[in-house]
């Protein structure tokens, strides 16, 4: 199945799942770091939402920001040198209230509530982002703990429960047991675990695939689908890994130099890419069976430096379609076709 | 787990053995012996001649066995501290060495022991508070200070501390463990005055050890913060930490119970070496306070080739050492499940 294909059939999906609310909208965020040679503009103006119970893929090349802006949302930038210094992040909670996340301490109770209970991630090394020092099934349960109210063994039984719903065999053995005796798999499988053992509402995975091998990869995959359906969460699943959106993602935004450039539906990025960065990956991308004289399209030059200031469009000096106008005015990200947004002046 | 301890219990003898016959070595390495002293002191204060004296220090190496093979005289050593508990004969003293060493080792434990866990503890909070405010003022002005009172010569810190001990706080007596009123008063808790006295023994003690304690306490903070700080930095970046964070736990806790115990693992490690070292870190303040501990001892042994004192000291030092690393061993057992299961 190619890519396009499997974009397809997800799109298809989607057309009966209805209820089309947002439960996070990113506006305008900006998450700066100041360093001592100079501020990094990590995120620079990110507009993006994320449906109810649907799942967002964010793409992107390393360093484009993807990370930085869902850390942010978790309030996980470390500070100083990196701050939010303009934006909105609305989260509508559970209780039906709508908090504005950017405005919150990052220490205040009501953050705390947020982190794990609404808003839970898990990271690309499921190697080290389990502590070595601790059982497994404690540290799923230091999460229940700590957002519902429940007696100690009552939160171990939990554990055993989600290690349970997350596949792995001998629930009741492997919860005692410590990070170092498990694959890197199951250890992957017990951060999904921990993750939605509190049943947020919306799961961050940064890129939780990356450092599988493929057969774990996909098995991964599938273990997400399959509770994104039980625990009714919305996913925003950041990879640079297009196969994987065309597989997962209900909408893409696609991200470059701190911005997001291109956002719609998972159908129309992978067979109406409007940004020339978007079609750009599309074509770096290697398909089976495609003839042999039709070679991968790499896109030429550089990232530039997130400290230069650029005046205009930042892929202009990549971009093959580069008008007078992209060096002289950054264009405004908005929307072109129902549920199409892209920053580009080609379809002003 | 009980395997892993008694396979390290059994190296460990190993090692003292071979510690033991290092030390003895080592003590026989300089020119001549104390029958060689003993001979020049005749000459220069008893106006005995070379030959006479040459002959009663013949006499004096026959009776102390120094006129014997050295791999004898080793034996000998061994087979007395095995059977009869004996670490030799001191010459200068004309004592035996074991009561020497007994006399002196408790309270020199005591100090150390006080001294080890100021350095410790101080060093292990004050690198706990500073690593997250990184380059701060208050990290700068630890450092800074941790710094300086390693760098201090600490014979003068001490000459510091009495200095102002008796001019300016007037005190009445500083060196030695108590003050003469309280040598005789016994550490008894039989009736009420009693109790009364040992505690105002107690302290009057603390009042004459507390500068030592202070001295070779602090100076080895700056190394404890600088090694914790550096681990906490290093545990705060991990990935585990995120998580922790990310599940809404507060800074507190996510310090307490992820940061904090992954990065007391090298401390630990560290901890087993640090026994003799924090035996020997009192050595100069002990001097210059006039507190008879084992370091003193040592010292002048070494001055005047008292050799079983040396070899028995050197010795106990060795034996500090290995019993140090294998309570870090099993302090890491128990803290450390990698090393629990492998």
């Amino acid at each position: 199945m190619t890519l396009s294909q499997q974009a397809l059939a997800r799109a298809a999906t989607n057309e009966n799942s209805g209820a089309n609310d947002t439960i996070l909208e990113i506006r305008g965020l900006k998450t700066y770091f100041f360093l001592e040679r100079g501020v990094v503009k990590a995120v620079d103006g990110v507009d993006v939402a994320v449906g109810r119970r649907k799942t967002l893929g964010v793409v992107g090349e390393s360093g484009c920001g993807k990370s930085v802006t869902f850390r942010s949302v978790m309030r996980l930038i470390q500070s100083p040198p990196g701050k939010i210094v303009e934006g909105e992040i609305l989260l509508h909670r559970k209780d039906g209230a709508t908090v504005d996340i950017v405005k919150l301490d990052p220490r205040s109770r009501q953050l705390r509530d947020i982190r794990g209970a609404e808003i839970a991630m898990i990271f690309q090394e499921p190697m080290t982002s389990l502590n070595p020092l601790h059982p497994v099934g404690r540290q799923i349960s230091e999460s229940v703990l700590l957002h519902q109210n429940m007696s100690r063994p009552a939160a171990m039984e939990r554990a055993e429960e989600m290690l349970n719903r997350v596949h792995i065999a001998d629930p009741d053995r492997r919860v005692s047991e410590y990070p170092h005796q498990l694959s890197g798999g199951m250890r992957q499988r017990v951060m999904i675990a921990l993750a939605l053992s509190c049943n947020p509402s919306i799961l961050i995975a940064d890129e939780p695939t990356t450092a599988l091998d493929v057969t774990v990869q996909a098995q991964i995959l599938d273990l997400m689908r399959e509770l994104q359906d039980d625990f009714d969460s919305a996913i925003v699943l950041i990879t640079h890994n297009l196969g994987v959106v065309s597989q997962m993602a209900d909408h893409v935004a696609v991200m470059y130099m701190g911005r997001v450039v291109e956002y719609a539906p998972v159908y129309d990025i992978f067979h109406r890419p409007k940004h020339p960065y978007t079609i750009g990956l599309l074509n770096s991308v290697p398909v089976l069976g495609r003839k042999e004289n039709n070679r991968l399209v790499p896109i030429t030059g550089m990232v530039p430096s997130p400290m230069d200031d650029i005046r205009g469009c930042a892929f202009a000096e990549r971009c093959p379609e580069a008008m007078q106008i992209c060096w002289e005015q950054s264009p405004e990200f908005k929307e072109h076709e129902p549920g199409h947004s892209a920053a580009c002046w080609l379809h002003d | 787990m009980i395997g892993y301890i008694a396979r390290r219990v059994g190296v460990s003898i190993a090692v003292v053995l071979g510690i033991a016959l290092v030390s003895f070595i080592v003590i026989q390495l300089p020119p001549g012996d104390y029958a060689d002293g003993y001979k020049s002191f005749l000459i220069e204060q008893g106006g005995a001649t070379e030959s006479e004296a040459e002959a009663q220090a013949e006499l004096f190496r026959q009776r102390y066995g120094l006129d014997k093979p050295l791999p004898l005289q080793f034996l000998v050593w061994i087979r007395d501290m095995v059977t009869k508990g004996s670490f030799g004969f001191s010459f200068a003293y004309k004592r035996d060495v074991g009561e020497l060493i007994a006399e002196r080792f408790p309270r020199t434990l005591l100090l150390a022991v006080l001294a080890h866990l100021t350095s410790t503890v101080v060093g292990i909070v004050v690198g706990i508070l500073v690593a997250p405010r990184q380059y701060s003022l208050a990290d700068n002005l630890a450092a800074f200070a941790a710094f300086v009172l390693s760098a201090l010569p600490r014979f003068w810190i001490a000459l510091a501390i009495m200095f102002f001990l008796v001019f300016t706080l007037e005190q009445e007596h500083v060196t030695a463990f108590h003050s003469p009123q309280f040598v005789v008063v016994p550490w008894a808790f039989g009736s009420l005055e009693e109790i009364s006295r040992t505690w105002a023994k107690l302290l009057d003690l603390l009042q004459h050890i507390w500068p030592v304690v202070v001295i070779a306490g602090l100076g080895g903070v700056a190394r404890n913060m600088r090694v914790m700080r550096g681990n906490m930095l290093d545990e705060l970046n991990a990935q585990y930490v995120t998580t922790a964070r990310s599940k809404g736990l507060t800074e507190g806790q996510v310090m307490r119970r992820h940061a904090v115990p992954n990065a007391l693992h090298p401390i630990i490690m560290y901890q087993g070496t640090s026994l003799p070292y924090m035996l020997q870190g009192e050595l100069q303040a002990s001097i210059v306070m006039g507190l008879p501990t084992i370091g003193t001892l040592l010292l002048t042994s070494l001055r005047n080739e008292d050799i079983y004192i040396s070899a028995s000291c050197l010795l106990i030092y060795g034996v500090l050492l290995v019993a140090g690393n294998l309570i870090a061993d099993i302090a890491l057992v128990v803290l450390d499940p990698r090393v629990r299961f492998s």
